[in-house]
């Protein structure tokens, strides 16, 4: 009984989803609302504003900094949650 | 569980393999301006030349060049490299990682202290990933005992 409203959830929802597909931009469009707000500033600007070459580099280090400050720090913890769990001391 | 075993021909070319990779490391690292690339896959691919020590030689031999507590030194020096810039240049009177307020302290005008700002904290997350990943690698294949595998340490 359990697994059949378990099965009738998910089917709900897919159905929920598919219906949702209708109002997603089509696929490749470059006028879509995601495209329109931040992307042509980085397109056109990013060389001139950080002298960098490489646009993923310019978003990824300068404009996102944060993000990849924590990103970092992220990588960090899971090498001291590693080394919490498995390091133990000599015999 | 490792255990040491001799085998020339391993030793010879991971002898051979690992300056080329290293410096394969630092390449990506320092291109990552221009080409695909930057301190993740940098910092991959130079861990990857020192996780390919202990697998050739043994694991003592490894620890006597880099011990423990010199990787985990690493691992935290990366993320205050980064943070370090980051609050230099609050102090410098910008906001928090904003490189262009560099140009104070180096001798290039502010696009370019975007630009060497950008390479100094790339450099940080490449040592925070080299770090954390040969650290993550010598716990899980000595089980955390940092030690190789005999028999009688095994239970």
């Amino acid at each position: 009984m359990k697994k059949l409203l378990g099965i009738a959830l998910a089917i709900a929802a897919l159905l929920v989803l598919l219906y949702g597909i209708e109002d997603l931009p089509p696929w490749g469009v470059s006028d879509q609302p995601a495209s329109l707000h931040v992307s042509p500033r980085y397109i056109e600007k990013s060389l001139a504003e950080t002298g960098v070459p490489n646009m993923v580099t310019a978003v990824l280090a300068d404009y996102r900094g944060c993000d990849t400050l924590f990103e970092t720090a992220v990588i960090f913890t899971a090498g001291i949650a590693v080394l919490m769990l498995l390091r133990r001391a000599m015999p | 569980m490792i255990q040491h075993q001799e085998d020339i021909i391993i030793q010879t070319v991971c002898r051979i393999l690992i300056p080329f990779m290293q410096v394969y490391g630092l390449y990506v690292l320092a291109h990552g301006h221009g080409s695909p690339g930057g301190g993740f896959q940098g910092g991959c691919i130079f861990a990857a030349s020192f996780i390919l020590m202990p697998i050739a030689f043994d694991l003592a031999a490894f620890k006597k060049r880099f011990a423990e507590k010199r990787i985990i030194l690493l691992c935290s020096l990366g993320v205050f490299i980064y943070a370090g810039i980051g609050w230099l240049c609050l102090l410098l009177g910008g906001n928090f990682l904003d490189y262009g307020e560099l140009s104070a302290i180096l001798p290039v005008d502010p696009v370019m202290a975007r630009y060497y700002g950008i390479a100094i904290i790339e450099t940080g997350v490449q040592i925070t990933v080299m770090a954390v990943m040969v650290s993550i690698f010598i716990n899980l294949i000595t089980g955390g005992r940092h030690k190789e595998e005999t028999q009688e340490n095994y239970d």
